[in-house]
């Protein structure tokens, strides 16, 4: 089969696809030394091979539109396929982005009608879709708070506090934007602990960084006295829009008192996930901050009675933090979000939190029931939980990787897995709203099996996976030491 | 409810199973003064009529004949691509962390690794970034933490794409980092190599050479890096990926090849879209590996020795390292990188290269006709690759509205008379014809 080979193994030289390549008419007039001596070394293979070798590996991915995908944090939802076609109209995906705005209206006015909307959702007073992604979004964040500090002329706050339970980013993004970075304890119920909290703020503190609900799939309940706590001693509130999708239309960041946030469009508003990109993280100010907010934004006017759009960008944006890609961001993304959010409108984004914490609770209630430990079992789940299988490696000695690895066989994708780090040998489960009760009985009837495998025959589960359910001939478990000890990143002949 | 599956006898059997009452419980956790309505949205609209006022809107955009480049290029994609590529397994799955359940992402993205390697002639490639923008920036980060030198001072020409200049600007500007300027030459619009000596006691850590640069001219890559090495600086090159179809790669410049090599990935199969998503590539030689950003896939194998792929050298990302990571970069640009990967397989050596060498003829070509009309002139001298500035003796803002007026977009205005023009291998004889007779009434009707 082609997908057991990579692409070079089936190339033949000589092969092409003249179909695509147009033919030179005269020879080439650039001198010898700007050219390459040899052509680069890509495969020779025929459109057919390659459409057969692509369409092989693709049936090689657990995916949502084959599998459940309860990858906590990660909000894997279905993504309806009209987003996708709609934003690959050819008027949108021809047009050039330094194009006059003139050509430009459909999507401008697409654009501005999303930020108005994300707003809304959010609570907050401004928005910029720019960012690529989360972490760029939280780069523009931080950013943005560490200029309005600098704005003020107060430029001593050098300190950026992040809970020890966040993900890993808020700390890398708090340090590429040049702040030190002190931690915050979490109590043992999940929640910020406020003692922590008040011993470490003061007039360096520049902000905080908060997920709420948390990392630990809890909301944060005492997120008013949190962000009293930080904005008396002047320091700013970033919101990780990660958990989004737990209070759509039940609560906002802007009225908790965030003062910047990010938000996943590819998690709350659905966009794909695509692998591993490209995802789109808009950000959103309370009013303070707007004119920090990175370019270009899209603002609206009146012509002649005609609502007309365009950019907004260098000259009107003096104090912005700049742009922060080369042209306006993962539009094709934003389209997506757009189409999404167009559809369910405002009732159905409550629904969407309504239903994604329906199934996380009844996943968690069946899972607790059948003898699962959960890490706080006196919270309510958010839109995901936690289980702990530490009784599991204690008692059969299989951990959490094992169980996540004979998930698949029993064609699951795995729950995230021993992330946070504060609860041991756990499994961050995310069930999201688009999933059915059957599936999630399923889930749970698989949980219970491998506890009894576990039990019976520990061997078989530290063995997973066997027979992932996937077209072909599958790995089993894949040495990621070896991987790491010897690079070997790219093909060579052999 | 649109794409939630339950029935009102579900959410019956699921709340008793939790045991609470209603949704509204389930809530109980958010402190009263903060609970809120639902947003006030626009009335939801359905599949059908979502469909209608999309295929309304994106009628208003786009459409006209385009001579832009600087940056963003159109190319023909074959039909296959983007037919494979967002298939529901590439499309809907997520970072494989689950290596076992996501070898086709993983060896795709192996596979793309190889293929940028190949293309770069660099030893390695990391999975791709967000844009050759926002790349070229952790390039940058990248070389200071490769060099040993103390001051951080990085030389940037001004033939460097002014946004990648102030992208990179806004993205390193708390590290420390120094961007030190390089004027070019204004005949010919390049590094000057005659005055590269003047920056020897500079300390420079690093330098972008673009290649081709901003104005589409031909740097003398050779030269300059040997320069650079001669002085301790690290070399980032800056490339467009379907040149390199043709031109010679950075791992190939001057006696031992530049450091850092990295660019937009867009012209590899990935439409204009108005500016995104497309993705940045990013590639080094194999000293500097513990310093490449983002994703990285290796081969390996399972317990029976079958060849397999994983997610590697993780120990660099934020999610092990957090504070003290290479970068904070979580995801690549996946899907396109899926997407770029079988436009290289399917163009192949040789089509690559056809494809380059239409793109330099048809903008010879354009030139030819352009500045066959009296009032325009090209600006520089020298070569170049599928880009050039042409001098107008007419105001181009004025010039650039009447063609857009007769469905043409001409370029991009530079200064109050340069015009950036570009011609892929898309274009026509009769396309550069009709751009050539509407520029020559325009400019014409003017001297009347």
């Amino acid at each position: 089969m082609s997908g057991d080979r990579v692409i070079f193994e089936e190339s033949v030289p000589g092969r092409s696809n003249s179909q695509h390549a147009p033919t030179p008419t005269g020879a080439c007039d650039l001198p010898q030394d700007f050219l390459r001596a040899v052509p680069p070394p890509l495969p020779e293979v025929s459109e057919l091979e390659v459409v057969r070798h692509y369409t092989q590996l693709s049936q090689k991915n657990f995916s949502v539109d084959t599998q459940f995908y309860p990858l906590g944090s990660c909000t894997m939802k279905y993504n309806p396929r009209v987003c996708n076609s709609l934003a690959m109209l050819p008027g949108f995906l021809s047009r050039h982005p330094l194009e006059p705005v003139e050509t430009g209206q459909g999507l401008l006015a697409t654009l501005y009608e999303l930020q108005e909307m994300l707003a809304e959702v959010s609570g907050m007073a401004g928005v910029s879709l720019t960012p690529m992604a989360g972490a760029q979004g939280e780069f523009a964040g931080i950013e943005m708070i560490r200029a309005y500090h600098h704005n003020n002329g107060d430029v001593d706050r050098v300190e950026m506090l992040v809970p020890d339970a966040a993900h890993g980013t808020n700390p890398a993004t708090a340090a590429l934007c040049g702040f030190r970075v002190r931690e915050i304890a979490t109590d043992e119920n999940g929640d910020l602990d406020l003692a922590s909290l008040k011993e470490a703020v003061g007039p360096q503190t520049a902000g905080l960084m908060l997920t709420n609900p948390s990392t630990l799939g809890v909301f944060e309940r005492r997120v008013e006295e949190v962000i009293a706590i930080v904005h008396e001693v002047g320091g700013l509130l970033y919101y990780d829009g990660a958990n989004l999708n737990a209070i759509t239309g039940r609560t906002r960041p802007g009225d908790m008192g965030f003062d910047a946030i990010h938000i996943n469009v590819h998690k709350t508003f659905s966009t794909p996930h695509g692998g591993g990109g490209p995802g789109a993280g808009p950000v959103g100010v309370s009013e303070r901050l707007k004119p920090f907010l990175p370019t270009p934004i899209v603002t609206c006017y009146d012509s002649e009675d005609i609502k007309k759009y365009r950019w907004l960008s260098g000259i009107n944006t003096p104090h912005s933090i700049g742009q922060l890609s080369g042209f306006m961001g993962n539009i094709g993304v934003l389209l997506r979000a757009y189409v999404y959010l167009r559809m369910l409108g405002g009732q159905g984004m409550r629904r969407v939190a309504d239903h994604a914490t329906l199934n996380a609770n009844y996943l968690l209630a069946k899972l607790t029931a059948a003898g699962f430990t959960v890490a706080f079992p006196n919270r309510r789940a958010s839109h995901e939980f936690i289980l702990t299988l530490k009784p599991e490696a204690d008692n059969y000695s299989v951990t959490a990787l094992d169980f996540a690895k004979r998930l698949l066989d029993y064609g699951f994708y795995a729950p995230t897995i021993y992330f946070p780090m504060l609860v041991p040998e756990c499994m961050l489960i995310e069930p999201t709203e688009t999933e059915s009760k059957g599936e999630l009985d399923r889930f749970v009837d698989a949980m219970v099996a491998i506890r009894n495998e576990a039990i019976e025959d520990p061997r078989l589960v530290k063995g997973a996976p066997h027979n992932i359910p996937l077209s072909g001939a599958g790995v089993g478990r894949l040495d990621e030491t070896q991987a790491a000890r010897k690079p070997d990143l790219k093909w060579n002949e052999e | 409810m649109p794409f939630i599956p339950h029935t009102p006898q579900d959410v019956e059997t699921m709340l008793a199973t939790i045991g609470v009452s209603g949704i509204d419980d389930l809530f109980s956790e958010i402190p009263a003064n903060i609970r809120c309505e639902p947003p006030k949205l626009l009335p939801p609209l359905n599949e059908m009529e979502i469909s209608r006022l999309m295929t309304q809107r994106a009628a208003l955009d786009g459409g006209k004949l385009g001579f832009l480049g600087a940056g963003a290029y159109e190319h023909h994609i074959p039909a296959a691509v983007w037919q494979i590529t967002t298939r529901g397994e590439y499309y809907s799955s997520y970072t494989p962390y689950q290596a076992e359940a996501s070898q086709g992402t993983l060896q795709v993205l192996y596979e793309f690794q190889s293929m940028i390697s190949g293309l770069t002639a660099m030893e390695v490639a990391n999975a791709s970034l967000y844009d050759g923008a926002s790349g070229t920036a952790e390039a940058v980060l990248m070389a200071v933490r490769c060099s040993r030198k103390k001051a951080n001072r990085i030389a940037i020409p001004t033939t460097v794409n002014p946004v990648t200049i102030a992208t990179i600007r806004a993205l390193v500007s708390q590290q420390g980092i120094e961007l030190i300027e390089m004027l070019c030459t204004e005949e010919d619009g390049r590094v000057d190599t005659e005055t590269l000596a003047q920056y020897n006691d500079e300390d420079i850590t690093a330098i972008i050479i673009p290649q081709p640069n901003f104005f589409g001219q031909l740097e003398d890559v050779d030269i300059i890096t040997d320069w650079a090495h001669s002085v301790g600086a690290l070399v980032i090159g800056m490339v467009n990926p379907m040149a390199l179809g043709i031109l010679k790669p950075p791992g190939e410049w001057g006696s031992q090849g530049a450091d850092i090599a990295c660019g937009e990935g867009q012209p590899l199969g990935i439409p204009l879209s108005s500016g995104g998503p497309y993705f940045g590539f990013l590639a080094c030689q194999k000293k500097w590996l513990r310093q490449l950003p983002g994703r990285i896939v290796g081969r390996t194998q399972d317990r029976s020795g079958k060849r397999g792929f994983v997610l590697t050298m993780q120990t660099r990302e934020q999610h092990i390292r957090r504070s003290k990571a290479t970068s904070n970069i979580c995801t690549n640009q996946g899907l396109m990188t899926v997407a770029a990967t079988i436009y290289m397989a399917i163009m192949g050596p040789k089509g690559l290269a056809n494809v380059a060498y239409a793109c330099h003829e048809n903008s010879r070509q354009l030139l030819d006709v352009l500045t066959a009309i009296p009032g325009v002139e090209r600006l520089h001298k020298g070569h170049f690759f599928h880009e050039f500035v042409l001098k107008l003796e007419l105001p181009v803002k004025d010039v650039l509205q009447e063609l857009l007026d007769r469905g043409i977009v001409g370029g991009l205005a530079l200064a109050e008379n340069y015009l950036l023009v570009c011609a892929t291998e898309t274009k026509t004889k009769e396309d550069i014809d009709s751009y050539g007779a509407v520029l020559a009434d325009i400019m014409g009707r003017s001297e009347s």
